[in-house]
């Protein structure tokens, strides 16, 4: 099904998506709607222009590609799917995730990834090709953050990096990881991406935007854990 | 060096009538009482006591009390012991304060300066007995459009509401600060009162689904728990922005309560510390939290009401006006007596302001500029007995939330220790042989025996006000005067002089 969505109303846009039992959409000439396909799951959901903050809100399955760019809190409080982004995303992108897949072809803003956790079955990832602004996956409890500089690999994560970080991981591919790192976090520079979840969800991004596997597998990544010195356990006094 | 602090309270036995049955030893979590062979007696280590009263509530032969200590340091009114072992434990451990349950600091309580009017000679009094009597109200947003169909018909185009027997609601205790039990009585009293509960951050547990329709299910900044079977459902959604018991920070459940099944509520593995950010960090704005209202109707498809909960700050009137324009249907105000599973001491005892002030500010305001009927209000945030509820309403609120007295109604005897997870009476805990010692059937009972109570009474101060529906009451200050208040507190809370007249 293909719908027009130019002129639309948000509302009546997503609507139309969620009366729709057509497991694909196309949605042409896209313009700012907010809230697309919020909660939904099981579509496969193609959008033409650029869609308003909140794409995929609480998304529980299926898959939205987005030929060019996403603005605001894409991926908000996810659960699963997959939302492709061809070009670059805003700020908050993936915040508190706990499934699915985010991969982003260009740079993301601000806030990408706070909150994301895991559990069990479920683990959230988000794959950033270029830069990520500064709070990158502040307070992460779990899944897996990767940025891949694809165009500069200087200060390819912002300030903040990782602040309250209590679980999941991060993989920063560069030389020299600029960014200064707050107490909780723990940097260990590897000289090649190591075999796992975050080598398949890479090599997922290359097949996505047609881009070389080996560039991306032989090159140096931080990988960023929680440092296991639970900085929390000793800040309180029962009173 | 660590420097030793004197126990608060001091169990006192009266070895005349104990029989040394041991139950004290049995029920006492944090292990005060032990029993001496050799002396053949019970004997009670006061340090470790939190004056919870449990021991005192189950012992058979009544032996036991609990005073509190008269170890004394050298009298002084600015450096009262409190705020000396404060200082010690701060030296000896350099750890923030921690705390639970209300602000206990005498901060002036204003539902206690205001009293409720009743009808004499002109307009007589309702008989509840006789009379209908309506507590029953509807939350929600009250302004439409009137629409019509190609018939001529009204369209319905009522935002949707929560319809509730009574003015009250319980107000957010997550799964993790409270126990299963805790959380099973809330529930099933909710149910049966036919008003909601509400789950606070911690996910719903999958045997609670079924109360669904007298659930409000939040979404706070840790999004714990948060996926579409659980706004769907709920009768509502509350997105917590703030806690009268902590505002402007966020909360922490230390990994030891997360448990295998608080784990699989909250879905965090286990074991792993639980912490949610001051912020959403998605909400920077009014406009982003428009976004978070909207987001949560689209995912919902727009048939369940949005709550917005705030702590009571300085410019709650200007923030509610906000929020009011964002989309959200109800607006709650947490004040700065609310409770809390546990908060720092610092921020709990000096952050915020009253309910009484904050609600009559934010209701004034919201009249002020015509937006009144675009969302409910509920005050929450130590609302003690019916009358708070009687003078809340006609301050302006459309219901109350509330929690700690729901939580004495269970058992709970402030002992204001929820923080330390040995909860003796079976709800700030999540240990399995504590847990158990609430009794659900008990539980909910008891909630519905208060409430039934409470709407009684509820019913009887409208009756002698004149007033036989509760909606009427709403915003009736002239049923409200004050004694002992400045002309300052008069003006804020809209109401007139004891005495004065209209």
């Amino acid at each position: 099904m293909r719908i027009d969505a130019a002129e639309m109303d948000f509302q009546k846009l997503n609507e139309r998506i969620r009366q729709s039992r057509v497991q694909e959409i196309k949605i042409a000439g896209c313009i700012g709607q907010r809230y697309i396909a919020a909660g939904l799951s099981g579509r496969d959901i193609t959008i033409q222009g650029t869609p308003g903050n909140a794409l995929g809100a609480y998304l529980s399955g299926g898959r939205i590609l987005v030929d060019g760019n996403v603005q605001e809190a894409t991926g908000d409080t996810m659960n699963g799917g997959e939302i492709i982004v061809k070009g670059s995303a805003g700020d908050a992108t993936g915040y508190a995730m706990r499934g699915g897949e985010i991969f982003i072809y260009g740079d993301a803003g601000y806030r990408c990834g706070i909150h994301m956790k895991a559990y069990k079955e479920n683990s959230p990832s988000i794959v950033i090709g270029g830069r990520a602004g500064s709070f990158l996956g502040e307070y992460q409890a779990g899944g897996t953050i990767v940025v891949l500089g694809k165009d500069s690999q200087s200060t390819i994560v912002g300030n903040f990096c990782g602040t309250g970080m209590h679980g999941g991981e991060m993989y920063l591919r560069c030389d020299d990881l600029k960014a200064k790192l707050p107490a909780q976090v723990k940097a260990e520079k590897l000289a090649s991406l190591p075999q796992g979840k975050a080598r398949s969800l890479v090599e997922r991004w290359c097949e996505l935007f047609g881009e070389n596997k080996d560039k991306y597998f032989h090159a140096s990544y931080y990988r960023l854990t929680p440092n296991s010195e639970n900085p929390y356990k000793q800040m309180y006094t029962a009173n | 060096m660590e420097m030793y602090i004197p126990s608060e309270y001091e169990v006192i036995r009266d070895d005349k009538k104990c029989n040394v049955c041991r139950v004290c030893e049995r029920q006492c979590a944090n292990a005060v009482h032990s029993y001496d062979a050799k002396l053949g007696k019970m004997l009670a280590d006061s340090a470790k006591c939190v004056n919870c009263h449990r021991c005192v509530c189950l012992c058979p032969t009544h032996a036991l009390k609990i005073v509190k200590s008269d170890d004394i340091y050298k009298a002084d009114a600015n450096w009262t012991a409190q705020t000396i072992n404060e200082v010690y434990k701060q030296a000896n451990s350099g750890g923030v304060l921690l705390s639970s349950m209300g602000n206990p600091q005498p901060l002036p309580v204003f539902w206690d300066k205001i009293l409720v009017n009743a009808s004499q000679v002109t307009n007589p009094p309702i008989d509840p007995l006789r009379e209908p009597m309506e507590t029953q109200l509807y939350l929600g947003k009250r302004r439409t459009k009137a629409e019509r169909d190609v018939n001529g018909r009204l369209k319905d185009t009522l935002a949707p509401q929560l319809r509730l027997n009574m003015p009250i609601l319980f107000s957010a205790m997550s799964y993790g600060s409270i126990s299963y039990n805790a959380h099973e009585s809330l529930a099933r009293a909710a149910e049966e009162l036919g008003i909601y509960y509400n789950t606070g951050e911690g996910g719903l547990h999958k045997d609670f689904y079924k109360y669904g329709k007298n659930t409000i299910v939040q979404v706070a900044s840790g999004r714990f728990g948060v996926f579409k079977e659980y706004l769907e459902s709920a009768a509502a959604i509350e997105i917590k922005m703030g806690q009268g018991a902590k505002p402007g920070i966020g909360g922490h459940l230390p990994g030891a309560k997360i448990t295998e099944d608080v784990s699989l509520t909250r879905m965090i593995p286990r074991g792993v510390d639980a912490i949610s950010p001051a912020p959403h960090h998605d909400i920077y704005s009014i406009e982003d939290l428009r976004q978070l209202v909207y987001s949560l109707k689209e995912a919902t498809e727009y048939k369940k009401p949005i709550l917005v909960k705030i702590a009571a700050v300085h410019n709650v009137a200007a923030i509610a006006s906000g929020i009011a324009r964002s989309g959200a249907d109800i607006i709650a105000i947490d004040g700065c007596r609310g409770g809390t599973g546990a908060a720092p001491t610092r921020i709990r005892d000096n952050v915020g302001i009253p309910i009484e002030l904050a609600l009559a500010e934010v209701d004034q305001r919201l009249r002020e500029e015509g937006i009144r009927d675009e969302v409910s209000l509920i005050a929450g945030g130590s609302v003690r007995s019916s009358s708070d509820v009687v003078k809340a309403i006609a301050l302006g609120a459309d219901a109350c939330y509330i929690g700690t007295a729901a939580l004495l109604a269970l058992g709970c005897h402030l002992c204001r220790s929820c923080h330390q997870g040995n909860c003796n009476w079976g709800i700030a805990t999540q240990k399995p042989e504590l847990v158990k010692r609430l009794d659900p059937d008990v539980g909910a009972q008891r909630l519905v025996n208060l409430l039934t109570a409470w709407n009684h009474e509820i019913q009887e101060m409208m009756g002698g006000m004149g007033i036989n529906s509760i909606e009427a009451l709403r915003g009736n200050r002239l049923m409200l005067r004050g004694v002992g208040l400045t002309d300052t507190e008069l003006k804020i809370l809209g109401i007139k002089y004891a005495g004065e007249s209209l």
